[in-house]
Protein backbone atom coordinates (compact mmCIF):
# COMPACT_ATOMS: atom_id res chain seq x y z
CA UNK A 1 0.00 0.00 0.00
CA UNK A 2 1.75 3.09 -1.04
CA UNK A 3 0.89 6.79 0.85
CA UNK A 4 0.11 9.36 -1.44
CA UNK A 5 1.02 12.93 -1.02
CA UNK A 6 -1.35 14.41 1.75
CA UNK A 7 -3.72 11.57 1.30
CA UNK A 8 -3.31 8.28 3.00
CA UNK A 9 -5.20 4.93 2.21
CA UNK A 10 -6.08 3.17 4.85
CA UNK A 11 -3.95 0.44 5.75
CA UNK A 12 -6.03 -3.03 5.67
CA UNK A 13 -4.37 -6.03 5.24
CA UNK A 14 -3.60 -6.70 0.94
CA UNK A 15 -5.51 -10.44 2.40
CA UNK A 16 -7.18 -11.16 5.64
CA UNK A 17 -6.63 -14.54 5.76
CA UNK A 18 -5.26 -15.48 9.05
CA UNK A 19 -2.78 -17.98 7.62
CA UNK A 20 -1.51 -15.15 5.32
CA UNK A 21 2.30 -15.80 5.94
CA UNK A 22 4.10 -12.11 5.98
CA UNK A 23 7.32 -13.23 6.13
CA UNK A 24 9.56 -16.16 5.47
CA UNK A 25 12.64 -16.93 6.17
CA UNK A 26 14.21 -19.85 4.63
CA UNK A 27 18.34 -21.24 5.60
CA UNK A 28 19.48 -17.28 6.75
CA UNK A 29 23.14 -17.21 7.51
CA UNK A 30 24.89 -14.12 8.29
CA UNK A 31 28.28 -13.43 9.75
CA UNK A 32 30.80 -10.74 10.51
CA UNK A 33 34.06 -11.56 9.34
CA UNK A 34 35.31 -14.89 10.97
CA UNK A 35 32.05 -15.23 13.24
CA UNK A 36 29.08 -16.58 11.80
CA UNK A 37 26.57 -15.09 13.40
CA UNK A 38 23.19 -16.52 12.22
CA UNK A 39 23.32 -20.44 11.34
CA UNK A 40 20.49 -21.42 8.64
CA UNK A 41 17.37 -19.87 10.53
CA UNK A 42 14.49 -20.36 9.38
CA UNK A 43 10.88 -19.25 10.61
CA UNK A 44 7.67 -18.06 9.19
CA UNK A 45 5.52 -14.90 10.54
CA UNK A 46 1.92 -15.48 10.25
CA UNK A 47 -0.57 -11.80 9.47
CA UNK A 48 -1.40 -10.21 13.19
CA UNK A 49 1.04 -12.74 15.22
CA UNK A 50 3.27 -12.12 18.14
CA UNK A 51 6.21 -14.20 17.50
CA UNK A 52 8.37 -13.59 20.51
CA UNK A 53 12.44 -15.11 19.59
CA UNK A 54 14.00 -15.58 23.10
CA UNK A 55 17.76 -15.74 24.04
CA UNK A 56 21.18 -14.95 25.09
CA UNK A 57 23.18 -11.74 24.38
CA UNK A 58 25.14 -12.21 21.16
CA UNK A 59 22.94 -15.48 19.92
CA UNK A 60 22.01 -13.55 16.94
CA UNK A 61 18.73 -12.11 18.12
CA UNK A 62 19.15 -8.80 16.68
CA UNK A 63 20.77 -9.56 13.43
CA UNK A 64 17.67 -11.57 12.31
CA UNK A 65 15.37 -8.28 12.53
CA UNK A 66 18.02 -6.24 11.02
CA UNK A 67 18.13 -8.01 8.15
CA UNK A 68 14.43 -8.39 7.63
CA UNK A 69 14.65 -4.10 7.53
CA UNK A 70 17.47 -4.66 5.11
CA UNK A 71 19.87 -2.79 7.50
CA UNK A 72 21.67 -5.93 6.93
CA UNK A 73 22.17 -8.33 4.21
CA UNK A 74 22.46 -12.28 4.34
CA UNK A 75 24.68 -13.91 3.09
CA UNK A 76 22.97 -16.93 2.63
CA UNK A 77 19.17 -18.32 2.70
CA UNK A 78 15.94 -16.75 1.22
CA UNK A 79 13.99 -13.67 3.09
CA UNK A 80 10.97 -12.74 1.56
CA UNK A 81 8.59 -10.19 3.47
CA UNK A 82 5.31 -9.72 1.81
CA UNK A 83 6.56 -11.78 -0.85
CA UNK A 84 9.35 -10.07 -1.97
CA UNK A 85 13.10 -10.81 -1.66
CA UNK A 86 14.26 -8.60 0.72
CA UNK A 87 18.08 -8.84 -0.85
CA UNK A 88 17.13 -8.32 -4.08
CA UNK A 89 15.14 -5.18 -3.61
CA UNK A 90 16.52 -1.55 -4.65
CA UNK A 91 16.69 1.50 -2.51
CA UNK A 92 12.75 2.50 -3.62
CA UNK A 93 11.54 -1.28 -3.28
CA UNK A 94 13.12 -0.94 0.31
CA UNK A 95 12.16 2.01 0.79
CA UNK A 96 8.35 1.18 0.54
CA UNK A 97 8.50 -2.36 2.42
CA UNK A 98 10.52 -0.34 5.22
CA UNK A 99 7.15 2.08 5.00
CA UNK A 100 5.09 -0.91 6.12
CA UNK A 101 7.37 -2.62 8.78
CA UNK A 102 8.23 -0.53 12.37
CA UNK A 103 11.06 -0.39 13.90
CA UNK A 104 11.44 -0.06 17.84
CA UNK A 105 14.88 0.02 18.67
CA UNK A 106 16.13 -0.77 22.50
CA UNK A 107 16.78 2.30 22.79
CA UNK A 108 13.89 3.91 21.82
CA UNK A 109 16.39 5.92 19.26
CA UNK A 110 14.31 9.19 19.37
CA UNK A 111 15.98 12.12 16.92
CA UNK A 112 17.65 14.31 20.36
CA UNK A 113 17.41 17.90 19.04
CA UNK A 114 13.65 17.26 18.44
CA UNK A 115 10.84 16.98 20.77
CA UNK A 116 8.10 14.72 20.84
CA UNK A 117 6.15 16.23 18.77
CA UNK A 118 8.43 16.81 15.70
CA UNK A 119 9.81 13.24 16.44
CA UNK A 120 6.46 12.23 15.89
CA UNK A 121 5.60 14.68 12.68
CA UNK A 122 9.21 13.44 11.30
CA UNK A 123 7.83 10.00 9.66
CA UNK A 124 4.60 11.86 8.53
CA UNK A 125 5.80 14.50 6.56
CA UNK A 126 9.31 13.03 5.39
CA UNK A 127 7.58 9.41 4.77
CA UNK A 128 4.90 9.31 3.75
CA UNK A 129 4.25 12.96 3.02
CA UNK A 130 1.29 14.63 4.95
CA UNK A 131 0.86 18.24 4.41
CA UNK A 132 -2.09 19.10 6.51
CA UNK A 133 -1.20 20.71 9.48
CA UNK A 134 -4.42 19.33 11.28
CA UNK A 135 -4.38 15.76 10.15
CA UNK A 136 -0.68 15.99 11.37
CA UNK A 137 -1.58 16.94 14.67
CA UNK A 138 -4.52 14.83 14.83
CA UNK A 139 -2.45 12.22 14.46
CA UNK A 140 0.52 12.93 16.21
CA UNK A 141 -2.32 13.39 19.76
CA UNK A 142 -4.29 10.46 18.67
CA UNK A 143 -1.09 7.74 18.71
CA UNK A 144 0.45 9.98 21.80
CA UNK A 145 -2.53 9.15 23.87
CA UNK A 146 -2.54 6.03 22.79
CA UNK A 147 0.53 5.18 24.58
CA UNK A 148 -0.27 7.40 27.58
CA UNK A 149 2.19 10.71 26.98
CA UNK A 150 0.16 13.54 25.65
CA UNK A 151 1.02 16.11 28.43
CA UNK A 152 4.78 14.96 26.88
CA UNK A 153 4.01 16.38 23.51
CA UNK A 154 6.47 19.41 23.61
CA UNK A 155 9.31 17.69 26.07
CA UNK A 156 12.64 16.82 24.77
CA UNK A 157 13.89 13.32 24.94
CA UNK A 158 16.40 14.46 27.44
CA UNK A 159 13.53 15.13 30.31
CA UNK A 160 12.09 11.85 29.31
CA UNK A 161 12.79 8.58 31.47
CA UNK A 162 13.87 5.58 29.98
CA UNK A 163 10.50 3.99 29.83
CA UNK A 164 8.69 7.40 28.80
CA UNK A 165 11.16 7.49 25.80
CA UNK A 166 10.35 3.68 24.34
CA UNK A 167 6.85 4.50 24.35
CA UNK A 168 7.15 7.28 22.37
CA UNK A 169 9.38 5.39 20.54
CA UNK A 170 6.70 3.10 20.03
CA UNK A 171 4.30 5.53 19.22
CA UNK A 172 6.63 7.19 16.33
CA UNK A 173 6.65 3.61 14.66
CA UNK A 174 2.57 3.44 15.31
CA UNK A 175 1.95 6.54 13.59
CA UNK A 176 2.86 5.37 9.91
CA UNK A 177 0.07 2.00 10.77
CA UNK A 178 2.89 -0.34 9.95
CA UNK A 179 2.03 -3.85 9.35
CA UNK A 180 4.66 -5.87 10.66
CA UNK A 181 6.37 -4.52 14.43
CA UNK A 182 9.71 -5.54 15.32
CA UNK A 183 10.59 -4.79 18.90
CA UNK A 184 14.63 -4.88 19.44
CA UNK A 185 14.62 -5.68 23.30
CA UNK A 186 11.45 -3.28 24.35
CA UNK A 187 11.80 -3.81 27.89
CA UNK A 188 15.55 -4.07 28.52
CA UNK A 189 16.95 -1.62 31.29
CA UNK A 190 13.91 -0.83 32.71
CA UNK A 191 12.01 -1.69 36.43
CA UNK A 192 9.98 -4.84 36.78
CA UNK A 193 6.95 -2.38 36.52
CA UNK A 194 7.46 -0.25 33.75
CA UNK A 195 8.84 -3.30 32.00
CA UNK A 196 5.23 -4.86 32.46
CA UNK A 197 3.63 -1.49 31.04
CA UNK A 198 5.66 -1.95 27.95
CA UNK A 199 5.17 -5.35 27.64
CA UNK A 200 1.01 -4.63 28.08
CA UNK A 201 1.55 -2.09 25.92
CA UNK A 202 2.61 -3.82 23.03
CA UNK A 203 -0.02 -6.33 23.00
CA UNK A 204 -2.84 -3.39 23.50
CA UNK A 205 -1.19 -1.71 20.15
CA UNK A 206 -0.76 -5.17 18.40
CA UNK A 207 -4.47 -5.57 19.01
CA UNK A 208 -5.25 -1.96 18.33
CA UNK A 209 -3.31 -2.04 14.87
CA UNK A 210 -3.73 -5.41 14.06
CA UNK A 211 -0.31 -5.84 13.04
CA UNK A 212 1.77 -8.56 13.42
CA UNK A 213 5.03 -8.40 15.52
CA UNK A 214 8.17 -10.04 16.28
CA UNK A 215 9.54 -9.38 19.68
CA UNK A 216 13.27 -9.83 20.69
CA UNK A 217 13.44 -9.88 24.55
CA UNK A 218 15.50 -12.00 27.28
CA UNK A 219 12.85 -11.30 29.48
CA UNK A 220 10.48 -13.83 30.40
CA UNK A 221 7.60 -12.03 31.51
CA UNK A 222 7.78 -10.22 28.47
CA UNK A 223 7.36 -13.20 26.59
CA UNK A 224 4.58 -14.80 28.87
CA UNK A 225 2.65 -11.54 28.01
CA UNK A 226 2.70 -11.05 24.81
CA UNK A 227 3.88 -13.99 22.91
CA UNK A 228 1.43 -16.18 20.50
CA UNK A 229 4.37 -18.03 19.60
CA UNK A 230 8.07 -18.46 20.94
CA UNK A 231 11.08 -19.61 19.62
CA UNK A 232 14.39 -20.48 21.50
CA UNK A 233 17.89 -19.17 19.57
CA UNK A 234 21.15 -20.15 20.70
CA UNK A 235 24.42 -19.85 19.15
CA UNK A 236 22.67 -18.31 15.92
CA UNK A 237 20.15 -20.94 15.85
CA UNK A 238 16.58 -21.68 16.83
CA UNK A 239 16.52 -24.73 18.88
CA UNK A 240 12.98 -24.96 20.52
CA UNK A 241 9.69 -23.27 19.23
CA UNK A 242 6.19 -23.37 20.27
CA UNK A 243 3.91 -21.29 23.22
CA UNK A 244 4.96 -20.33 26.64
CA UNK A 245 3.00 -23.34 28.22
CA UNK A 246 4.62 -25.68 25.96
CA UNK A 247 7.80 -24.76 26.47
CA UNK A 248 7.90 -24.31 30.26
CA UNK A 249 7.50 -28.14 29.85
CA UNK A 250 10.68 -28.46 27.72
CA UNK A 251 13.88 -31.11 28.27
CA UNK A 252 16.12 -28.59 26.63
CA UNK A 253 18.60 -27.10 28.84
CA UNK A 254 18.88 -23.68 27.78
CA UNK A 255 15.23 -23.65 27.34
CA UNK A 256 14.82 -24.89 30.71
CA UNK A 257 17.63 -22.32 31.86
CA UNK A 258 15.13 -19.33 30.46
CA UNK A 259 12.23 -20.58 32.38
CA UNK A 260 13.86 -21.72 35.72
CA UNK A 261 14.94 -18.10 36.41
CA UNK A 262 11.08 -17.01 36.33
CA UNK A 263 10.06 -20.25 38.32
CA UNK B 1 55.26 -6.45 9.68
CA UNK B 2 54.86 -6.66 5.79
CA UNK B 3 51.07 -7.85 6.64
CA UNK B 4 50.37 -5.31 8.97
CA UNK B 5 51.24 -2.44 6.19
CA UNK B 6 49.35 -4.43 3.50
CA UNK B 7 46.24 -4.26 6.29
CA UNK B 8 46.88 -0.64 6.43
CA UNK B 9 47.18 -0.03 3.19
CA UNK B 10 43.78 -2.14 2.07
CA UNK B 11 42.00 0.14 5.03
CA UNK B 12 43.11 3.14 3.61
CA UNK B 13 42.01 2.33 -0.08
CA UNK B 14 38.75 0.82 0.89
CA UNK B 15 38.26 4.44 3.07
CA UNK B 16 39.07 6.41 0.07
CA UNK B 17 36.46 4.23 -1.75
CA UNK B 18 33.87 4.64 0.57
CA UNK B 19 34.17 8.23 0.81
CA UNK B 20 34.16 8.39 -3.23
CA UNK B 21 30.58 6.27 -2.78
CA UNK B 22 29.89 8.37 -0.02
CA UNK B 23 30.49 11.77 -2.02
CA UNK B 24 28.46 10.06 -5.20
CA UNK B 25 25.19 9.60 -2.48
CA UNK B 26 25.56 13.40 -1.23
CA UNK B 27 25.37 14.78 -5.09
CA UNK B 28 22.44 12.53 -5.86
CA UNK B 29 20.73 13.43 -3.25
CA UNK B 30 20.93 17.17 -3.66
CA UNK B 31 19.20 16.42 -6.90
CA UNK B 32 16.64 13.90 -6.01
CA UNK B 33 14.02 13.70 -3.83
CA UNK B 34 12.68 17.13 -1.78
CA UNK B 35 15.05 19.43 -0.40
CA UNK B 36 14.98 20.13 3.72
CA UNK B 37 15.16 23.35 3.82
CA UNK B 38 14.02 24.19 7.33
CA UNK B 39 16.79 21.70 8.56
CA UNK B 40 19.41 23.87 5.90
CA UNK B 41 18.46 27.16 7.47
CA UNK B 42 18.95 25.78 11.01
CA UNK B 43 22.40 24.38 9.96
CA UNK B 44 22.94 27.76 8.12
CA UNK B 45 21.71 29.93 11.97
CA UNK B 46 23.95 27.08 13.67
CA UNK B 47 26.95 27.04 11.68
CA UNK B 48 26.90 30.64 10.33
CA UNK B 49 25.67 33.01 13.22
CA UNK B 50 27.17 30.60 15.91
CA UNK B 51 30.24 30.81 14.77
CA UNK B 52 30.44 35.09 13.88
CA UNK B 53 31.57 36.44 17.27
CA UNK B 54 34.48 33.42 17.47
CA UNK B 55 35.71 34.51 13.96
CA UNK B 56 35.25 38.15 14.56
CA UNK B 57 37.03 37.86 17.61
CA UNK B 58 40.13 35.85 15.45
CA UNK B 59 40.15 37.99 13.09
CA UNK B 60 40.07 41.47 14.87
CA UNK B 61 43.55 39.95 16.27
CA UNK B 62 44.83 38.73 13.78
CA UNK B 63 44.43 42.06 11.85
CA UNK B 64 45.59 43.96 14.63
CA UNK B 65 48.84 41.47 15.42
CA UNK B 66 49.72 41.51 11.64
CA UNK B 67 49.82 45.53 11.68
CA UNK B 68 52.04 45.46 14.77
CA UNK B 69 54.44 42.97 13.63
CA UNK B 70 54.50 44.23 9.72
CA UNK B 71 54.86 47.65 10.82
CA UNK B 72 58.71 47.92 11.85
CA UNK B 73 59.82 46.33 8.64
CA UNK B 74 57.49 48.39 6.24
CA UNK B 75 58.73 51.49 8.09
CA UNK B 76 62.37 50.38 7.90
CA UNK B 77 61.91 50.52 4.10
CA UNK B 78 60.47 53.75 4.76
CA UNK B 79 57.11 52.55 2.88
CA UNK B 80 55.00 52.97 5.92
CA UNK B 81 51.77 54.65 3.38
CA UNK B 82 51.67 50.70 2.00
CA UNK B 83 50.86 49.26 5.41
CA UNK B 84 47.36 48.92 4.82
CA UNK B 85 47.68 47.73 1.11
CA UNK B 86 50.26 45.02 2.30
CA UNK B 87 47.11 44.27 4.94
CA UNK B 88 44.43 44.30 3.03
CA UNK B 89 46.72 42.32 0.34
CA UNK B 90 47.64 39.78 2.41
CA UNK B 91 44.14 39.25 4.74
CA UNK B 92 41.62 39.16 1.68
CA UNK B 93 44.02 36.66 -0.44
CA UNK B 94 44.97 34.45 2.27
CA UNK B 95 44.91 35.24 6.25
CA UNK B 96 41.18 35.66 6.39
CA UNK B 97 39.92 33.03 4.48
CA UNK B 98 42.28 30.16 6.49
CA UNK B 99 41.94 32.05 9.73
CA UNK B 100 38.61 31.59 9.30
CA UNK B 101 38.39 28.01 7.87
CA UNK B 102 40.62 26.90 10.39
CA UNK B 103 38.44 28.11 13.22
CA UNK B 104 35.75 26.43 11.27
CA UNK B 105 37.00 23.41 10.99
CA UNK B 106 37.56 23.02 14.67
CA UNK B 107 34.64 24.38 15.77
CA UNK B 108 31.94 23.02 12.78
CA UNK B 109 33.85 19.83 11.37
CA UNK B 110 34.00 18.40 15.01
CA UNK B 111 30.93 19.72 15.81
CA UNK B 112 29.13 18.11 12.81
CA UNK B 113 31.21 14.72 13.18
CA UNK B 114 30.60 14.59 17.10
CA UNK B 115 26.77 15.10 16.65
CA UNK B 116 26.48 12.81 13.52
CA UNK B 117 28.30 10.08 15.57
CA UNK B 118 26.02 10.02 18.58
CA UNK B 119 23.16 9.63 16.14
CA UNK B 120 24.90 6.61 15.15
CA UNK B 121 25.64 5.28 18.29
CA UNK B 122 22.18 5.68 19.79
CA UNK B 123 20.72 4.08 16.44
CA UNK B 124 19.00 7.51 15.41
CA UNK B 125 20.55 7.17 12.14
CA UNK B 126 19.59 3.35 11.16
CA UNK B 127 15.81 4.76 12.92
CA UNK B 128 15.65 7.50 10.66
CA UNK B 129 16.68 4.50 7.95
CA UNK B 130 14.63 1.89 8.45
CA UNK B 131 11.76 4.62 8.88
CA UNK B 132 12.34 5.32 4.96
CA UNK B 133 13.20 8.49 5.47
CA UNK B 134 16.35 9.40 3.88
CA UNK B 135 19.16 10.11 6.74
CA UNK B 136 21.38 11.48 4.03
CA UNK B 137 19.10 14.02 2.72
CA UNK B 138 17.97 15.08 5.75
CA UNK B 139 21.45 15.17 8.05
CA UNK B 140 24.10 15.52 5.06
CA UNK B 141 22.86 17.22 1.90
CA UNK B 142 21.58 20.31 4.97
CA UNK B 143 24.89 20.19 6.20
CA UNK B 144 27.51 20.18 3.48
CA UNK B 145 25.36 22.87 1.91
CA UNK B 146 25.31 25.08 4.49
CA UNK B 147 28.72 25.15 5.39
CA UNK B 148 29.43 25.78 2.21
CA UNK B 149 27.95 28.90 2.09
CA UNK B 150 28.56 29.86 5.57
CA UNK B 151 32.19 29.45 5.51
CA UNK B 152 32.66 32.10 2.92
CA UNK B 153 30.28 34.34 4.56
CA UNK B 154 31.76 34.31 7.71
CA UNK B 155 35.39 34.75 5.50
CA UNK B 156 34.29 37.66 4.04
CA UNK B 157 32.84 39.38 7.13
CA UNK B 158 36.10 37.97 8.88
CA UNK B 159 37.55 40.03 6.55
CA UNK B 160 36.25 43.16 7.30
CA UNK B 161 36.51 42.63 11.31
CA UNK B 162 40.30 42.18 10.53
CA UNK B 163 41.13 45.21 8.70
CA UNK B 164 39.37 46.73 11.66
CA UNK B 165 41.92 45.39 13.95
CA UNK B 166 44.78 46.41 11.42
CA UNK B 167 42.86 49.82 11.94
CA UNK B 168 43.18 50.18 15.44
CA UNK B 169 46.87 48.82 15.26
CA UNK B 170 47.61 51.28 12.65
CA UNK B 171 45.80 54.78 14.69
CA UNK B 172 47.67 53.84 17.79
CA UNK B 173 51.52 54.42 16.23
CA UNK B 174 49.80 57.00 13.11
CA UNK B 175 46.89 59.07 13.07
CA UNK B 176 44.92 57.57 10.14
CA UNK B 177 41.36 58.62 9.83
CA UNK B 178 38.77 55.57 9.38
CA UNK B 179 37.84 56.79 5.94
CA UNK B 180 40.89 57.53 4.54
CA UNK B 181 42.39 53.79 6.06
CA UNK B 182 39.42 51.83 4.35
CA UNK B 183 39.69 54.19 1.23
CA UNK B 184 43.43 52.87 0.60
CA UNK B 185 42.24 49.29 1.81
CA UNK B 186 39.63 49.54 -1.18
CA UNK B 187 41.82 51.61 -3.37
CA UNK B 188 44.53 48.80 -3.18
CA UNK B 189 42.37 45.83 -4.02
CA UNK B 190 41.90 44.01 -7.23
CA UNK B 191 39.07 41.96 -8.65
CA UNK B 192 41.89 38.99 -8.93
CA UNK B 193 42.02 39.55 -5.12
CA UNK B 194 38.45 38.89 -4.02
CA UNK B 195 37.25 36.51 -6.06
CA UNK B 196 39.36 33.62 -6.10
CA UNK B 197 39.97 33.76 -1.94
CA UNK B 198 35.73 34.07 -2.27
CA UNK B 199 35.86 30.74 -4.32
CA UNK B 200 38.42 29.01 -2.31
CA UNK B 201 36.40 29.48 0.86
CA UNK B 202 33.57 28.00 -0.57
CA UNK B 203 35.56 24.38 -1.12
CA UNK B 204 37.10 25.11 2.06
CA UNK B 205 33.33 25.36 3.66
CA UNK B 206 32.56 22.01 1.39
CA UNK B 207 35.30 19.90 2.60
CA UNK B 208 34.37 20.88 6.41
CA UNK B 209 30.90 19.64 5.81
CA UNK B 210 31.90 16.82 3.44
CA UNK B 211 34.76 15.55 6.39
CA UNK B 212 32.70 16.09 9.35
CA UNK B 213 29.61 14.29 7.70
CA UNK B 214 31.65 11.08 6.61
CA UNK B 215 33.54 10.88 9.70
CA UNK B 216 30.10 11.23 11.76
CA UNK B 217 28.54 9.13 9.75
CA UNK B 218 30.58 6.28 9.35
CA UNK B 219 31.92 6.28 12.74
CA UNK B 220 31.47 3.05 14.69
CA UNK B 221 28.69 2.07 17.39
CA UNK B 222 30.22 2.79 20.68
CA UNK B 223 30.72 6.02 23.25
CA UNK B 224 34.81 6.11 21.93
CA UNK B 225 33.62 6.58 18.24
CA UNK B 226 32.23 9.62 18.79
CA UNK B 227 35.43 10.91 20.27
CA UNK B 228 37.17 9.73 17.52
CA UNK B 229 35.01 10.90 15.05
CA UNK B 230 34.63 14.28 16.19
CA UNK B 231 38.77 14.37 16.67
CA UNK B 232 39.24 12.66 13.19
CA UNK B 233 37.03 15.49 11.32
CA UNK B 234 39.04 18.47 13.08
CA UNK B 235 42.62 16.72 11.94
CA UNK B 236 41.79 15.70 8.03
CA UNK B 237 39.42 19.12 7.56
CA UNK B 238 42.33 21.22 8.67
CA UNK B 239 44.77 19.04 6.42
CA UNK B 240 42.17 19.33 3.44
CA UNK B 241 41.99 23.20 4.08
CA UNK B 242 45.97 23.66 3.50
CA UNK B 243 45.62 21.51 0.57
CA UNK B 244 42.73 23.16 -1.36
CA UNK B 245 44.42 26.04 -0.14
CA UNK B 246 47.84 25.09 -1.94
CA UNK B 247 46.14 23.57 -4.87
CA UNK B 248 43.77 27.09 -5.45
CA UNK B 249 46.83 29.70 -4.90
CA UNK B 250 48.49 27.73 -8.35
CA UNK B 251 45.40 28.46 -10.52
CA UNK B 252 45.08 32.06 -9.38
CA UNK B 253 48.79 32.40 -9.87
CA UNK B 254 47.97 30.75 -13.57
CA UNK B 255 44.95 32.48 -13.97
CA UNK B 256 45.72 36.23 -12.64
CA UNK B 257 49.25 37.15 -11.77
CA UNK B 258 51.22 36.11 -14.70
Amino acid sequence: MKATNGNISPKKPASTQKDEVVIHAKGIKVGFVDNEVLKNITFDLKRGENMVVLGKSGSGKSVTIQCIVGLLKPDAGDLTVFGQNVAEMNDDELKQLRMKIGFLFQSGALYDSMTVRENLEFPLTRVLKLNDQQEIDKRVEEVLDGVGLLDAIDKLPSDLSGGMRKRVGLARTLIVKPEIMLYDEPTTGLDPITSREISELILNMQKKYKTSSIIITHDMECARITADRIVVMDDGEYIAEGSYKELQKSDNKMVRSFFNETT
Amino acid sequence: MAEQAITGWRKWAEDIGEQCVFFARFFRNIFTGSFEWSEFVRQCYEIGYRSMMLVGITSFIMGLVLVVQLRPSIVALGAESMLPKTLTVSFIREIGPVITAIICAGKIASSIGAELGSMKVTEQIDAMEVSGANPLQYLVVTRILATSLMVPLLAVIGDVIGLFGGFLALNITDNISLPLYFHKCIASLDFSDFLPAVVKTIFFGFAIGFVGCYKGYHSNKGTESVGIAANSAVVTASLWIFVIDAIAVQITSLLFYK
